[in-house]
């Protein structure tokens, strides 16, 4: 039932739109037990916001300079939590989760073997999860989220570390089964898009981790095992950073699903184009992987040619953004016209302001707005030598992965998790929740705001509290890292308020149906081109741009590499 | 495929823009050479106080070459050396750097000299020095418990000494 209705609303929307609001009424449902397994990612996702959230809150105290971490506890211990917990935990957990409930609602329940893989890269995950974690707690891998070598964590990290991805291959692996399942049930029908847009972001991931894959398995188990004595730096690193940028995008490409096909329907109106969203998911899968680069532009040992190479198609893969952001508001005004909007502005006035399920998210795109232009200056070569690896970049991402996403992924927890407890999203629930978004925005407008201004100014980032010798430069600094405190602490009780919602709608909200979202297509879009079903000519492209790009670096690199390292442990 | 007029006017425009920024970029780096560190020069980074030229760190004003002072630094857990760099306004400057362990950075706060110091690889960034002024050298690469306490100076003196630069 569920998969003839969504292939009619994206084959026929003419036809569909006289179908309007019989089938409006009706809410399609997530399968019980899929949305048993959609949950269970829920409960780490937000757990580990609440202990993330934390660990963020003690590090800008120590940064202002008035508070001292108590019990022996390290600053670089606390932010390898941060790091761990919000951008591997919380991201990898949620998006999991989301993108479960995401096909088993626009392609259908999964089958009993797709369910199972599910719960066992769940579980894998977890147990990779614990692992990396108890060595955290145990101070044996204060090497913060990008550990990068020489210094040496315990291997019980990596491999735990290892267990997350490889538990994540094994759930993407499930989706890309359902998928194939639905393609085969119904031959030459474009496929529902949520499921399409899922399938491409396990992909990417899939061909994005394979460096991370290799430097774990390859290099840094055996490295910490004791098995070889020593590690090619230059080449682990890039093997990082080949899987680092893509990371970003496996974020980003959830929150722009829910952009993409929730948030129209959200507003009342409609998809503003399927094929464009279409191409823009697979110009992300191809351009988010050989650009890793871009995060290496001052290092030695790779050629200012083949950096540059990597900056150009960086600049690629802001396209498919610049596309979203036409579609976004071509939706907005589209709709708020509809409901009688007049003049250049007066659509505006018109949308949904008091409804989390559509403002929570829009505070995320109007942040992506500088996160995206900042990070234009981060890539753009000579540039980066101002920033790099000054507070700037850390004001840059608190844009961008961490008000961009995460808001959208909360605006998106605020319908999704009642949907799966068959609970209602109260109005109360639905006003704390809008303060949590604006709670957020004041907080981080003056967090990332002083972070890219100490930036430029030259303070350094993942670093603790110091005078510099009683620097005047340093001195500058300070006062900024109040500002991060003051920005810090809002941030964190808004935090606590998202966590009050989302244990409300996890077990006391009254019970009843929250709807799951979906858009269908605005009229006159015309048929959906094959081509952009075709994973083989997308995947020959792809594999061509990933060799152009790192062939010769990583060639080179090997080559022209000096005696390797041995572990640190200097933490 | 159907494309709407506006959203084919604003990819023409965006991207536009793009390449605008890229042939910015490019012109600068290929035409001006100003590209961050490149360095291809390798060395043992458990021998690095016996290689030249870091058996000798410091200031070294140099005769006949297209700059005018080499300073040579050594990085290490959790210290520079020198930890004072003095140089005459307006010279123009090879900074030559490594590390003798794990990664560390080498950013001259508020300026563009700005690069990574990887164990086995040495880095290099020419510029001229054209501020008088105190800047703070610090690490901006997490390398351990002590990384924020790493720090050098550099201090841009006015040229009283006409011998001192060209």
């Amino acid at each position: 039932m569920t998969t003839a209705v969504t292939s009619k609303e994206v084959k026929q929307p003419k036809l569909q739109k006289a179908k309007n609001s019989i089938e409006n009424e009706k809410i399609i449902k997530v399968d019980r037990k899929d949305a048993k397994l959609a949950l269970a990612h829920m409960y780490v996702a937000f757990g580990a916001l609440l202990l993330g959230g934390l660990a963020g809150l003690l590090q800008v105290f120590v940064r202002s300079g008035a508070f001292q971490l108590p019990f022996g506890i390290g600053y670089y211990q606390v932010l390898t939590v941060h790091g761990v917990l919000l951008g591997l935990i919380l991201t990898t957990y949620f998006i999991m989760g989301f993108q479960f409930a995401a096909v088993s609602r626009t392609a259908g329940p999964l089958s009993n073997t797709q369910r199972k893989l599910g719960w066992i890269g769940f579980w894998v995950m977890t147990i990779g999860t614990v692992a990396a974690a108890a060595m955290v707690l145990l101070n044996e891998a204060s090497v913060l989220y990008t550990f990068y070598a020489p210094l040496q964590a315990h291997w019980i990290f990596y491999a735990g570390l290892a267990l997350v991805v490889v538990g994540s291959w094994i759930e993407g692996l499930s989706q890309i089964l359902r998928y194939a399942q639905w393609r085969k049930e119904n031959k030459g029908q474009t496929s529902p898009l949520l499921t399409f847009m899922a399938v491409v972001n396990n992909l990417m991931w899939f061909v994005a981790t394979l460096g991370v894959a290799i430097e774990v398995l390859f290099q840094l188990l055996p490295w910490s095992l004791g098995l070889v004595e020593r590690i090619d730096v230059l080449l682990s690193r890039t093997l990082f950073w080949y899987f680092g940028h893509a990371l970003v995008y496996f974020w980003l490409l959830p929150a722009y699903m829910v952009w993409y096909v929730v948030i129209p329907k959200v507003i009342g109106g409609k998809l503003f184009s399927d094929s464009l969203a279409r191409l823009s998911f697979m110009l992300f899968l191809l351009f988010s992987i050989p650009v890793g680069v871009h995060h290496q532009l001052t290092e030695p040992g790779i050629d200012g040619f083949w950096k540059f190479l990597q900056v150009v198609l960086t600049f690629f893969v802001i396209v498919p953004s610049l596309m979203t952001a036409f579609s976004m508001f071509a939706t907005f005004e589209l709709r708020g016209r509809e409901l009688g909007g007049k003049g250049a502005m007066g659509w505006f006035k018109r949308l949904p302001w008091k409804d989390c399920r559509f403002l929570v998210p829009f505070i995320g795109m109007i942040a992506f707005i500088p996160g995206g232009a900042g990070g234009i200056v981060n890539a753009s070569y000579q540039m980066n030598q101002l920033i790099h690896n000054t507070i700037w970049v850390t004001g840059h991402f608190h844009l961008t992965v961490a008000t961009a996403v995460v808001l959208t992924y909360f605006g998106a927890a605020f319908w999704l998790i009642p949907h799966l407890t068959g609970r209602k999203l109260t109005s109360k629930m639905n006003s704390m929740a809008n303060t949590s978004g604006i709670l957020w925005a004041v907080g981080m407008f003056i967090m990332s705001g002083a972070m890219h201004i100490a930036g430029l100014l030259g303070a350094p980032r993942r670093s603790e509290y110091s005078t510099y010798g009683g620097s005047e430069q340093a001195a500058e600094w300070i006062s900024y890292q109040i500002a991060q405190a003051i920005g810090g602490t809002i941030l964190f009780i808004s935090i606590l308020v998202i966590i009050g919602v989302v244990i409300n709608l996890l077990w006391f909200a009254p019970k009843g149906e929250e709807e799951f979202p979906v858009a269908e297509a605005a009229p006159g879009g015309g048929k959906t081109p094959a081509i952009l079903e075709n994973f083989k000519v997308w995947g020959v492209i792809l594999a061509a741009l990933i060799i152009i790009a790192y062939t010769i670096p990583i060639f080179e690199i090997i080559t022209n590499s000096p005696v390797g390292s041995t572990g640190f442990k200097l933490w | 495929m159907h494309i709407h007029k506006y959203e084919k006017w604003w990819l023409v425009f965006g991207t536009g823009t793009l390449i605008a920024f890229l042939i910015i970029i490019g012109v600068s780096a290929f035409h001006s050479g100003t590209h961050p560190n490149n360095s291809k020069w390798t060395l043992d980074y458990e021998k690095v106080d016996e290689t030249a030229p870091f058996d000798n760190p410091g200031v070294h004003k140099v005769e006949g070459k297209d700059w005018d002072y080499e300073v040579v630094l050594v990085a290490s857990a959790f210290s520079y050396n020198p930890t004072e760099i003095e140089i005459p306004v307006g010279s123009k400057v090879r900074f030559i750097a490594t590390t003798k362990d794990v990664i560390h950075g080498f950013e001259v706060a508020g300026t563009n000299i700005n690069m990574m110091l990887e164990p086995g690889y040495v880095s290099e960034q020419i510029t001229t020095v054209d501020q008088v002024g105190e800047f703070t050298i610090v690490c901006n690469e997490y390398c351990g418990v002590g990384h924020a306490m790493m720090y050098s100076t550099l201090k841009v003196v006015e040229a009283d000494d006409n011998s001192s630069h060209k």
